[in-house]
Protein backbone atom coordinates (compact mmCIF):
# COMPACT_ATOMS: atom_id res chain seq x y z
CA UNK A 1 0.00 0.00 0.00
CA UNK A 2 1.27 3.35 -1.09
CA UNK A 3 1.75 5.73 2.32
CA UNK A 4 1.05 9.31 1.55
CA UNK A 5 2.81 11.95 4.07
CA UNK A 6 2.26 15.56 4.05
CA UNK A 7 5.24 17.84 2.47
CA UNK A 8 5.98 21.36 1.35
CA UNK A 9 7.49 23.19 -1.73
CA UNK A 10 10.79 24.84 -1.71
CA UNK A 11 13.98 26.13 -3.34
CA UNK A 12 17.54 24.69 -2.70
CA UNK A 13 19.54 27.32 -1.50
CA UNK A 14 22.91 25.77 -0.97
CA UNK A 15 25.08 23.83 1.46
CA UNK A 16 27.12 25.26 4.65
CA UNK A 17 28.36 23.23 7.68
CA UNK A 18 27.17 23.99 11.01
CA UNK A 19 28.03 22.73 14.50
CA UNK A 20 26.39 21.06 17.08
CA UNK A 21 26.34 21.23 20.68
CA UNK A 22 29.85 19.27 20.80
CA UNK A 23 31.54 20.98 18.11
CA UNK A 24 30.99 18.05 15.97
CA UNK A 25 30.58 19.56 11.91
CA UNK A 26 27.19 18.71 10.67
CA UNK A 27 27.06 19.26 6.67
CA UNK A 28 23.72 20.97 6.00
CA UNK A 29 21.74 21.79 2.70
CA UNK A 30 19.47 25.12 3.03
CA UNK A 31 16.11 24.68 1.99
CA UNK A 32 13.63 27.99 1.55
CA UNK A 33 10.23 25.70 2.09
CA UNK A 34 8.02 27.95 1.67
CA UNK A 35 5.33 29.92 2.22
CA UNK A 36 3.40 27.66 0.02
CA UNK A 37 -0.48 28.39 -0.30
CA UNK A 38 -2.84 25.41 -1.10
CA UNK A 39 -4.27 26.08 -4.41
CA UNK A 40 -6.50 23.11 -4.88
CA UNK A 41 -7.79 20.23 -2.46
CA UNK A 42 -8.31 17.40 -4.48
CA UNK A 43 -11.09 15.15 -2.93
CA UNK A 44 -11.30 11.47 -3.91
CA UNK A 45 -15.20 12.11 -4.57
CA UNK A 46 -14.96 15.12 -6.81
CA UNK A 47 -11.54 13.73 -8.35
CA UNK A 48 -10.99 10.03 -7.69
CA UNK A 49 -7.76 10.58 -5.46
CA UNK A 50 -6.97 12.86 -2.32
CA UNK A 51 -4.00 15.52 -2.61
CA UNK A 52 -3.66 19.10 -1.86
CA UNK A 53 -1.77 21.30 -4.68
CA UNK A 54 0.39 23.78 -3.45
CA UNK A 55 1.54 26.55 -4.96
CA UNK A 56 5.04 27.98 -4.54
CA UNK A 57 7.33 31.41 -5.66
CA UNK A 58 4.90 33.58 -6.57
CA UNK A 59 4.80 35.03 -10.32
CA UNK A 60 3.54 37.56 -12.79
CA UNK A 61 0.40 37.46 -14.05
CA UNK A 62 1.35 37.75 -17.58
CA UNK A 63 3.86 35.02 -17.61
CA UNK A 64 1.17 32.23 -17.19
CA UNK A 65 -0.88 31.00 -19.73
CA UNK A 66 -4.59 31.36 -19.41
CA UNK A 67 -6.14 28.27 -18.38
CA UNK A 68 -3.62 28.48 -15.65
CA UNK A 69 -4.54 32.38 -14.85
CA UNK A 70 -8.06 30.66 -14.53
CA UNK A 71 -6.86 27.89 -12.25
CA UNK A 72 -5.21 30.65 -9.99
CA UNK A 73 -8.08 32.74 -9.66
CA UNK A 74 -10.83 30.43 -9.09
CA UNK A 75 -8.53 29.24 -5.97
CA UNK A 76 -8.43 33.70 -5.42
CA UNK A 77 -4.51 33.17 -4.85
CA UNK A 78 -1.48 34.72 -6.76
CA UNK A 79 -0.20 32.68 -9.55
CA UNK A 80 2.70 30.42 -8.59
CA UNK A 81 5.39 29.01 -10.46
CA UNK A 82 6.04 26.01 -9.13
CA UNK A 83 2.85 24.16 -8.23
CA UNK A 84 2.54 20.38 -7.50
CA UNK A 85 -0.06 18.16 -5.29
CA UNK A 86 1.16 16.69 -2.31
CA UNK A 87 -1.05 12.80 -1.91
CA UNK A 88 -2.62 12.76 1.44
CA UNK A 89 -5.16 10.01 3.06
CA UNK A 90 -8.84 11.25 2.81
CA UNK A 91 -9.01 11.84 6.30
CA UNK A 92 -6.67 14.23 6.66
CA UNK A 93 -7.45 16.07 3.74
CA UNK A 94 -10.60 18.28 6.22
CA UNK A 95 -7.19 20.07 7.62
CA UNK A 96 -6.77 22.07 4.57
CA UNK A 97 -8.75 24.64 2.80
CA UNK A 98 -8.44 26.72 -0.53
CA UNK A 99 -6.04 29.73 0.25
CA UNK A 100 -4.18 28.18 3.32
CA UNK A 101 -0.46 28.91 3.98
CA UNK A 102 1.56 25.78 4.72
CA UNK A 103 4.94 26.92 6.23
CA UNK A 104 8.32 25.02 7.24
CA UNK A 105 6.64 25.00 10.84
CA UNK A 106 5.18 21.74 9.41
CA UNK A 107 8.66 19.86 10.37
CA UNK A 108 10.38 19.95 13.68
CA UNK A 109 14.31 19.04 14.37
CA UNK A 110 14.92 15.48 14.58
CA UNK A 111 12.41 14.33 12.26
CA UNK A 112 13.66 12.86 8.67
CA UNK A 113 12.29 13.72 5.29
CA UNK A 114 12.60 12.63 1.53
CA UNK A 115 13.49 15.44 -0.86
CA UNK A 116 12.35 15.25 -4.86
CA UNK A 117 14.12 17.02 -7.21
CA UNK A 118 15.73 17.12 -10.48
CA UNK A 119 19.32 16.01 -10.55
CA UNK A 120 21.91 18.15 -11.90
CA UNK A 121 22.17 17.22 -15.69
CA UNK A 122 25.70 15.51 -16.73
CA UNK A 123 24.97 15.44 -20.60
CA UNK A 124 25.70 12.28 -22.46
CA UNK A 125 27.95 10.11 -19.87
CA UNK A 126 30.14 6.99 -20.74
CA UNK A 127 29.36 3.85 -18.40
CA UNK A 128 32.06 4.43 -15.88
CA UNK A 129 30.54 7.80 -15.27
CA UNK A 130 26.95 6.10 -15.89
CA UNK A 131 26.84 3.06 -14.34
CA UNK A 132 29.90 2.97 -11.93
CA UNK A 133 31.91 0.32 -14.53
CA UNK A 134 34.97 -0.55 -13.72
CA UNK A 135 37.19 0.67 -16.96
CA UNK A 136 40.31 -0.92 -17.78
CA UNK A 137 43.83 -1.31 -17.03
CA UNK A 138 46.00 1.78 -17.86
CA UNK A 139 48.75 -0.26 -18.99
CA UNK A 140 50.23 -3.74 -19.29
CA UNK A 141 49.84 -3.16 -23.16
CA UNK A 142 45.88 -1.43 -23.08
CA UNK A 143 45.81 0.70 -25.68
CA UNK A 144 42.85 2.64 -26.89
CA UNK A 145 40.96 0.65 -24.65
CA UNK A 146 40.50 2.97 -21.39
CA UNK A 147 37.08 3.56 -20.40
CA UNK A 148 35.00 1.27 -22.43
CA UNK A 149 32.20 -0.98 -21.08
CA UNK A 150 33.89 -4.20 -22.61
CA UNK A 151 31.10 -6.79 -24.29
CA UNK A 152 27.98 -6.33 -24.27
CA UNK A 153 26.57 -10.05 -24.66
CA UNK A 154 27.67 -13.59 -26.21
CA UNK A 155 27.02 -15.17 -29.44
CA UNK A 156 24.33 -16.45 -32.28
CA UNK A 157 23.16 -17.89 -28.84
CA UNK A 158 21.21 -16.09 -27.08
CA UNK A 159 21.79 -13.45 -30.77
CA UNK A 160 20.51 -10.49 -29.11
CA UNK A 161 21.54 -7.82 -26.18
CA UNK A 162 20.08 -8.63 -22.61
CA UNK A 163 17.72 -5.49 -21.20
CA UNK A 164 18.69 -3.24 -19.03
CA UNK A 165 22.45 -3.59 -20.15
CA UNK A 166 24.54 -0.53 -18.90
CA UNK A 167 25.51 1.66 -21.92
CA UNK A 168 26.31 4.84 -22.70
CA UNK A 169 23.56 8.08 -22.88
CA UNK A 170 22.22 10.92 -21.20
CA UNK A 171 22.99 11.24 -17.19
CA UNK A 172 21.67 13.50 -14.80
CA UNK A 173 18.52 15.73 -15.27
CA UNK A 174 16.35 13.46 -14.14
CA UNK A 175 13.95 13.27 -11.25
CA UNK A 176 15.54 12.03 -8.30
CA UNK A 177 14.45 11.56 -4.27
CA UNK A 178 17.22 10.96 -1.18
CA UNK A 179 15.39 9.46 1.39
CA UNK A 180 15.91 9.26 4.93
CA UNK A 181 17.45 12.84 5.50
CA UNK A 182 17.58 14.52 9.17
CA UNK A 183 16.43 17.75 9.86
CA UNK A 184 18.27 19.29 11.56
CA UNK A 185 16.57 23.25 12.06
CA UNK A 186 13.67 24.94 11.25
CA UNK A 187 13.35 28.87 11.37
CA UNK A 188 9.54 28.87 11.04
CA UNK A 189 9.63 32.50 10.87
CA UNK A 190 12.06 32.85 7.72
CA UNK A 191 11.14 29.12 6.63
CA UNK A 192 14.06 27.87 6.11
CA UNK A 193 14.95 24.36 6.88
CA UNK A 194 18.25 22.82 7.31
CA UNK A 195 18.66 19.52 6.57
CA UNK A 196 21.71 17.13 7.00
CA UNK A 197 23.16 16.11 4.12
CA UNK A 198 22.96 16.86 0.38
CA UNK A 199 19.74 16.95 -2.19
CA UNK A 200 19.18 16.48 -5.59
CA UNK A 201 19.67 19.30 -8.24
CA UNK A 202 22.08 22.89 -8.38
CA UNK A 203 21.32 25.52 -5.89
CA UNK A 204 18.12 27.38 -6.86
CA UNK A 205 16.32 24.44 -8.09
CA UNK A 206 13.12 23.58 -6.79
CA UNK A 207 12.60 20.98 -4.51
CA UNK A 208 9.61 18.80 -2.67
CA UNK A 209 10.28 17.96 1.03
CA UNK A 210 8.09 15.00 2.11
CA UNK A 211 7.88 13.58 5.79
CA UNK A 212 10.18 10.32 5.21
CA UNK A 213 8.04 7.40 4.04
CA UNK A 214 10.67 4.80 5.48
CA UNK A 215 12.02 6.54 8.82
CA UNK A 216 9.00 7.90 10.52
CA UNK A 217 10.41 8.00 14.05
CA UNK A 218 11.99 11.20 15.11
CA UNK A 219 15.33 11.02 16.66
CA UNK A 220 16.30 13.85 19.73
CA UNK A 221 17.51 16.79 17.87
CA UNK B 1 23.82 32.95 -1.28
CA UNK B 2 22.69 36.08 1.17
CA UNK B 3 20.31 33.36 2.75
CA UNK B 4 23.07 31.43 3.60
CA UNK B 5 25.53 33.56 4.80
CA UNK B 6 22.38 34.42 7.40
CA UNK B 7 21.81 31.21 8.38
CA UNK B 8 25.98 30.60 9.08
CA UNK B 9 26.24 34.09 11.28
CA UNK B 10 24.50 32.39 13.95
CA UNK B 11 27.26 29.93 14.12
CA UNK B 12 30.08 31.92 14.06
CA UNK B 13 32.26 33.48 16.87
CA UNK B 14 31.20 37.43 17.47
CA UNK B 15 35.38 37.81 16.95
CA UNK B 16 38.33 35.97 16.02
CA UNK B 17 41.77 36.75 16.08
CA UNK B 18 43.69 38.72 13.84
CA UNK B 19 47.01 37.15 12.74
CA UNK B 20 48.53 36.00 9.53
CA UNK B 21 50.10 32.56 8.04
CA UNK B 22 53.45 31.62 9.69
CA UNK B 23 52.61 33.11 13.03
CA UNK B 24 52.65 30.78 16.32
CA UNK B 25 49.47 30.28 18.10
CA UNK B 26 47.94 28.90 20.96
CA UNK B 27 44.96 27.40 20.27
CA UNK B 28 42.76 26.55 23.24
CA UNK B 29 40.60 23.47 22.85
CA UNK B 30 37.64 22.14 24.85
CA UNK B 31 38.50 18.39 25.96
CA UNK B 32 36.16 16.28 26.34
CA UNK B 33 36.42 12.81 28.67
CA UNK B 34 33.80 10.92 29.85
CA UNK B 35 31.95 14.15 31.70
CA UNK B 36 34.76 16.07 32.04
CA UNK B 37 35.74 19.10 30.32
CA UNK B 38 39.18 20.18 30.39
CA UNK B 39 41.29 22.81 28.41
CA UNK B 40 44.49 21.45 26.28
CA UNK B 41 46.52 23.97 24.84
CA UNK B 42 48.04 23.35 21.06
CA UNK B 43 50.93 25.55 20.11
CA UNK B 44 52.05 25.65 16.61
CA UNK B 45 53.35 27.69 13.38
CA UNK B 46 50.24 28.48 11.36
CA UNK B 47 50.96 26.95 7.81
CA UNK B 48 47.58 27.60 6.10
CA UNK B 49 44.79 29.41 6.15
CA UNK B 50 41.56 27.94 4.49
CA UNK B 51 37.76 28.61 3.69
CA UNK B 52 35.17 31.08 4.66
CA UNK B 53 32.72 31.54 6.79
CA UNK B 54 31.59 28.71 9.17
CA UNK B 55 34.42 26.54 7.32
CA UNK B 56 37.15 28.94 7.72
CA UNK B 57 40.15 26.75 9.69
CA UNK B 58 43.68 27.04 10.39
CA UNK B 59 46.15 24.30 10.08
CA UNK B 60 49.29 24.21 12.54
CA UNK B 61 52.30 22.48 12.78
CA UNK B 62 55.15 21.85 15.37
CA UNK B 63 57.88 19.82 16.32
CA UNK B 64 57.43 17.68 19.07
CA UNK B 65 59.92 15.42 20.29
CA UNK B 66 61.33 15.22 16.56
CA UNK B 67 58.24 14.62 15.22
CA UNK B 68 55.95 16.81 12.99
CA UNK B 69 52.18 17.08 14.16
CA UNK B 70 49.78 19.16 12.08
CA UNK B 71 46.47 19.79 13.58
CA UNK B 72 43.25 21.63 11.89
CA UNK B 73 41.33 23.54 13.69
CA UNK B 74 37.83 25.23 12.24
CA UNK B 75 37.87 28.77 14.00
CA UNK B 76 34.72 29.14 14.86
CA UNK B 77 33.65 25.72 16.63
CA UNK B 78 32.83 25.67 19.78
CA UNK B 79 35.79 23.40 20.63
CA UNK B 80 38.50 25.85 19.90
CA UNK B 81 37.73 28.55 23.77
CA UNK B 82 40.06 30.77 22.39
CA UNK B 83 43.21 31.78 20.27
CA UNK B 84 46.14 33.74 21.21
CA UNK B 85 49.21 34.41 19.07
CA UNK B 86 51.94 33.66 20.47
CA UNK B 87 54.76 34.31 18.13
CA UNK B 88 54.07 36.89 14.53
CA UNK B 89 56.18 35.76 12.29
CA UNK B 90 54.21 36.83 8.40
CA UNK B 91 55.96 34.61 6.03
CA UNK B 92 56.04 35.57 2.21
CA UNK B 93 53.61 32.68 0.89
CA UNK B 94 49.96 32.08 1.40
CA UNK B 95 50.71 28.22 2.56
CA UNK B 96 53.53 26.99 4.05
CA UNK B 97 53.78 23.08 3.13
CA UNK B 98 57.80 23.51 2.26
CA UNK B 99 58.16 23.31 6.17
CA UNK B 100 57.33 19.79 6.23
CA UNK B 101 60.50 17.51 5.99
CA UNK B 102 62.90 20.55 7.10
CA UNK B 103 64.05 21.28 10.50
CA UNK B 104 65.62 24.17 12.06
CA UNK B 105 67.22 27.36 9.91
CA UNK B 106 65.85 25.85 6.74
CA UNK B 107 62.42 25.80 7.85
CA UNK B 108 62.71 29.88 6.71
Amino acid sequence: MKIHRMGILGRKMGMTQIFDDEGRVIPVTVIQAGPCTVVQVKTPDACGYGAVQLGFDEGKETSFTKPLRGHFARAKTPPFKFLREIRLPAADLAAYAVGQAVGADIFSPGEFVDVTGVSKGKGYAGVIKRHHFSGSPASHGSHEYFRHGGSIGQHSYPGRVFKGLGMAGHLGAARATVQNLKVVKVTPGKNLLLIRGAVPGPTGAYVVVRKAVKRTRAVPA
Amino acid sequence: MRIIDEVEREYLKKKTPAFRVGDTLKVHVRVVEGDKERVQVFTGRVIARKGSGTSASVTLRKVSYGEGVERMFFLHSPRVARIEVAKSEPARRAKLYYTRGRVGAKER
